[in-house]
């Protein structure tokens, strides 16, 4: 993916040591941001501030509009099945790349069937059945861990080549 | 919540055919509210087409997607045609991604082309005037 010519421009240079997972990319955002999912309110600020960060990390508008609806369907997720969570925002780098990492998590009853849950067209509530399959599809990385009676994490990131 | 929660959106009249649009900023309890306050209005002004313009929405997730699918639903039941109009290029490709197809939804380039399938036709401009980009 593209669309990282804007942020070229502090990014570019002086990123010769790489290291896997490091934040602290120069011009990103070193500390994740963590924002609670407890009402509907809160959906619209979770898209706003994933949108700032997709604009941070540079992505073309293309994946922008991927990843804030990805960050819409989960956090919708975490809302409805879950009671409610966390999700939080962080700057993953890799050599050649930058990425954004969303990490929501709930405290609802878990996902008995993982399988089935991100299946197109399954759904236990009002929904479309789309929201997790479909929120995978929108990301490079997917995962989904669940505690049975102890909530579920759901870490998602999308990648930028640079 | 208000007693009556109304949506904050305009829903114009033009002749039998009610013109409206989504914007960006709705929380799930404006879009439910919308969805009423517009299948009252084909009601109370017996109206046979519906224009919904969504050219300002950034993204369309699973449940704005529902939401419109419900719509297009209710208001066939309710004898009117709906066409959305001006959904943005990466709107629809992260649609299709997710697998929603949008489906029984009519949908338009524009706001201009719904309007002219739904029986609206352009009018002559008077010379020299910009034409309008079908957005509004």
């Amino acid at each position: 993916m593209t669309g990282l010519g804007e942020f070229g421009g502090t990014g570019a240079t002086g990123t010769t040591t790489l290291t896997g997972d490091s934040a602290g990319q120069v011009g990103l955002p070193t500390e994740p941001t963590v924002l609670h999912v407890r009402s509907e309110q809160d959906l619209l600020a979770i898209r706003h501030a994933v949108r700032d960060a997709t604009l941070t990390v540079g992505f073309s508008i293309v994946d922008q509009t991927r990843v804030v609806t990805a960050a819409s369907e989960l956090a919708r997720n975490a809302y409805i099945h879950g009671g409610g969570g966390t999700i939080r925002i962080e700057y993953p780098t890799r050599p050649g790349a930058v990425g954004l990492r969303l990490t929501v998590d709930d405290s609802g009853p878990g996902i008995a069937d993982i399988d089935a849950a991100l299946t197109d067209g399954y759904t236990t509530g009002a929904g479309l059945g789309h929201g997790l399959g479909g929120a995978q599809r929108l990301m490079d990385e997917f995962e989904i861990r669940t505690r049975e009676g102890g909530g579920t994490t759901v870490t998602a990131t999308r990648w930028a080549d640079r | 919540m208000n007693a009556r929660p109304t949506a904050g959106v305009p829903i114009l009249r033009l002749g039998d055919v009610l013109l409206t649009g989504l914007l960006n900023e709705l929380d799930d309890a404006t879009v439910v509210a919308f969805t009423e306050e517009l299948t009252t209005r084909i009601t109370a002004d017996r109206a046979r087409g519906v224009l919904i313009d969504i050219s300002r929405l950034e993204i369309i997730d699973s449940f704005v997607a529902r939401t419109l699918m419900e719509l297009t639903t209710m208001a066939r039941l309710l004898g009117a045609r709906v066409i959305v109009a001006g959904m943005r290029p990466p709107v629809a490709m992260t649609l299709a991604e997710l697998g929603l197809r949008l489906a029984g939804v009519e949908t338009a380039l524009n706001t201009e082309h719904g309007m002219a399938a739904l029986g609206w036709h352009q009018s002559p401009r008077p010379s020299g005037e910009v034409p309008d980009d079908g957005t509004w």
